[in-house]
């Protein structure tokens, strides 16, 4: 059933949250991509623009330092969501069985969620400095005291300032702020798995390990595909964290496209250019999104809550 | 003997549990370290702050708080970070509730589109939109920047003795409207309201879904029309999903920085892109960023203590439906 009897009543409540939504995001959205045929320097008026027609996307796709960045992000999403979901399910499967003093830990565990991003940046940047950081200190005393560790890398140097360390450092530090996010989410899909079912695969005589990649696992599939998608699509739109910890330095080494965005608006200042390559990243999370959209909508409304 | 068997089968060494506080209090100590570190070393002199070699004991000192606080106009940019961040929230809890209400209860045209729009837009990354508004919005505010009645509101703004204390909250709600969108307030709270929205529609929707039609029904069999019912019997059952949605809003608002650099200028600045001033071509100047850090920490993480299980409820409701 429905409340209303007036059909303009629905509009009325939605009206506010279109307009913002419209004036916020969708007319900028769609300005972005009317950008991305222009020639349109920062600071120059918008009447001195340029239409450029596609040449700023063949332009695009021949443009090594574009390439890079593709390359990076994808390597930096990869690892980081790979290593997340493992660390993260592994943990909870670990953790599952509710113990005493379960909030305090979960109250810990959702603080690297809660603190501004710039702050995580900056604080791992002055952890990981060559010169002052304490990471780079201790990874360097552990290699002196058993000199064989110094062939896998426990040598002091300056990790974010190093071409092959950098982005290594960096998925660390994203590994840190956001597994305890994948961890609470399953953890929390893991307890909602019906008791009887897991009594009766108990009963049935199922291990530890069939019990949990044939029941427990098979359960929470569809959440773990959408806690996936959520983190892909939020690792990709990450800007903040690596815009303070390195600004895609050293050269490119963790130049993500969103960071390489930004540098081309406001370092290079060419904001036409720059709305070309943010279709890019638009095209991946919009691809991802009608996964989300398809696994996870809760207007949807089939069986009941 | 018989004795002996009994008690030692009793006290078996509860080797699960060693292991599993275990493994919590190793990954407790991890995720806590880098918010210690930040904290101590706001209480360091700069130059222990730049030694080589770690210091974990020191002469604590106040000099960062002291100087942020006397010569970086410090409560000016607090005022502004917790104007922004309270305003956005309340709008942005105004209008998703209607929005989420009409999803969630009415049929109408446009219905799915809306919803799925709404999940759509939600994916936008930040940066893309970093352009546009850039360029748009300062398009935009030269329409009405230069309008006689805003001069004459900027004239009077300037003037007055109700405003012109400087940096108080009132003048701030002065400055509000005297400001264009692109080097002011109001800008930046019309862009997390919309940041935002798509997330809190969502979140309420699944919210008010939990709520049984019968008392619906029951006052519209009796009279009383939409917006009776959603003022008097939906909102005051919805102050949970409230909770849960202005923590994550204000999280946002009060933790961004990048638009904040963009939509803001000198004077009002929010606490974020004051911080990263700090580093500048001369350097990065540590003592008065962990200064700043630990003080723009301390809400989230209040938060955090008080309200563990609403942001657990918010962040699972974003990955599990309902």
């Amino acid at each position: 059933m429905s409340i209303q009897k007036q059909s303009w009543v629905p509009y009325l409540f939605i009206l506010p949250a279109a307009i913002v939504l419209i004036v916020g995001l969708i007319i900028p959205v769609g300005n972005a991509l009317y950008l991305s045929f222009f020639s349109w320097d920062m600071g120059t008026p918008w009447d001195t623009a340029e239409f450029l027609g596609i040449e700023n996307y063949t332009r695009l796709l021949q443009d090594e330092t574009v390439r890079k960045s593709i390359g990076v992000t994808l390597r930096y999403t990869f690892w980081t969501t790979t290593l997340e979901m493992i660390a993260g399910i592994g943990l909870a499967l670990a953790l599952e069985k509710p113990i005493r003093g379960a909030s305090i830990f979960r109250t810990i565990f959702i603080l690297p969620l809660m603190i501004s991003p710039i702050i995580v940046g900056l604080i791992w940047r002055y952890m990981l400095d060559g010169r002052t950081g304490i990471i780079p200190h201790y990874i360097g005393q552990i290699g002196e005291l058993i000199p064989f560790l110094q062939n896998f890398g426990f040598v002091k140097s300056a990790y974010l300032a190093n071409i092959d360390t950098a982005l290594r450092a960096a998925i660390v530090v994203d590994i840190w702020q956001w597994t305890p996010f994948i961890f609470i989410i399953i953890l929390a899909g893991l307890q909602a798995v019906p008791a009887d079912i897991v009594n009766a695969a108990y009963i049935d005589g199922a291990n530890w390990w069939q019990m949990t990649t044939r029941v427990k696992l098979p359960m929470i599939r569809n959440l773990i595909i959408v806690t996936l998608l959520l983190r892909l699509v939020d690792v990709f739109r990450a800007l903040e964290v690596l815009f303070v910890m390195t600004f895609g330095g050293p050269a490119q080494a963790t130049e993500v496209l969103s960071v390489k965005i930004y540098k081309t608006a406001f370092a290079a200042q060419n904001l036409g250019y720059a709305s070309t390559i943010s279709m890019v990243l638009i095209g991946i999370t919009f691809i991802l999104s009608i996964f989300v959209l398809i696994y996870n909508n809760p207007t949807r409304q089939e069986g009941s809550h | 003997m018989t004795m002996l068997t009994k008690p030692v089968e009793k006290r078996r060494i509860p080797w699960q549990k060693i292991s599993h506080y275990g493994l919590l209090i190793l990954l407790s100590i991890a995720i806590l370290l880098p918010i210690y570190v930040i904290i101590l070393t706001s209480f360091k002199r700069q130059v222990v702050v730049m030694s080589k070699s770690p210091v974990w004991w020191f002469e604590p000192t106040l000099n960062n708080y002291n100087e942020i606080l006397q010569n970086h106009n410090f409560v000016r940019h607090l005022i502004s970070s917790t104007y922004v961040g309270l305003v956005s929230t309340v709008l942005t809890l105004f209008v998703s509730s209607w929005a989420a209400y009409a999803i969630a209860r009415m049929k109408f045209f446009g219905r799915g589109v809306m919803s799925n729009a709404t999940l759509l837009v939600r994916m936008v990354p930040p940066v893309v939109l970093t352009v546009p508004i850039f360029g748009l919005w300062r398009q935009w505010e030269s329409l009405w920047v230069n309008a006689p009645w805003h001069m004459r509101y900027v004239e009077w703004v300037n003037n007055s003795a109700l405003c012109t204390a400087q940096g108080d909250l009132l003048d701030a709600t002065c400055q509000i409207f005297a400001d264009g969108l692109t080097d002011g307030r109001l800008g930046l709270i019309l862009f997390y309201t919309a940041l935002n929205l798509p997330f809190v529609i969502w979140l309420l929707v699944g919210f008010i879904q939990q709520i049984p039609m019968e008392l619906e029904e029951a006052a519209i069999v009796d009279g009383a029309s939409p917006f009776q019912v959603f003022r008097q019997i939906i909102s005051p059952l919805m102050r949970g999903g409230y909770a849960v949605a202005a923590i994550f809003t204000f999280r946002i608002a009060w933790n961004e920085m990048i638009l904040g650099l963009i939509l803001t200028s000198r004077r009002t600045y929010t606490l974020p892109v004051k911080t990263t001033l700090f580093i500048d071509q001369a350097g990065v100047q540590w003592g008065l960023i962990m200064a700043m850090g630990t003080l723009i920490l301390l809400p989230p993480l209040l938060l955090t203590f008080f309200s563990a299980r609403q942001i657990i409820q918010g962040m699972t409701a974003g990955a599990v439906k309902g």
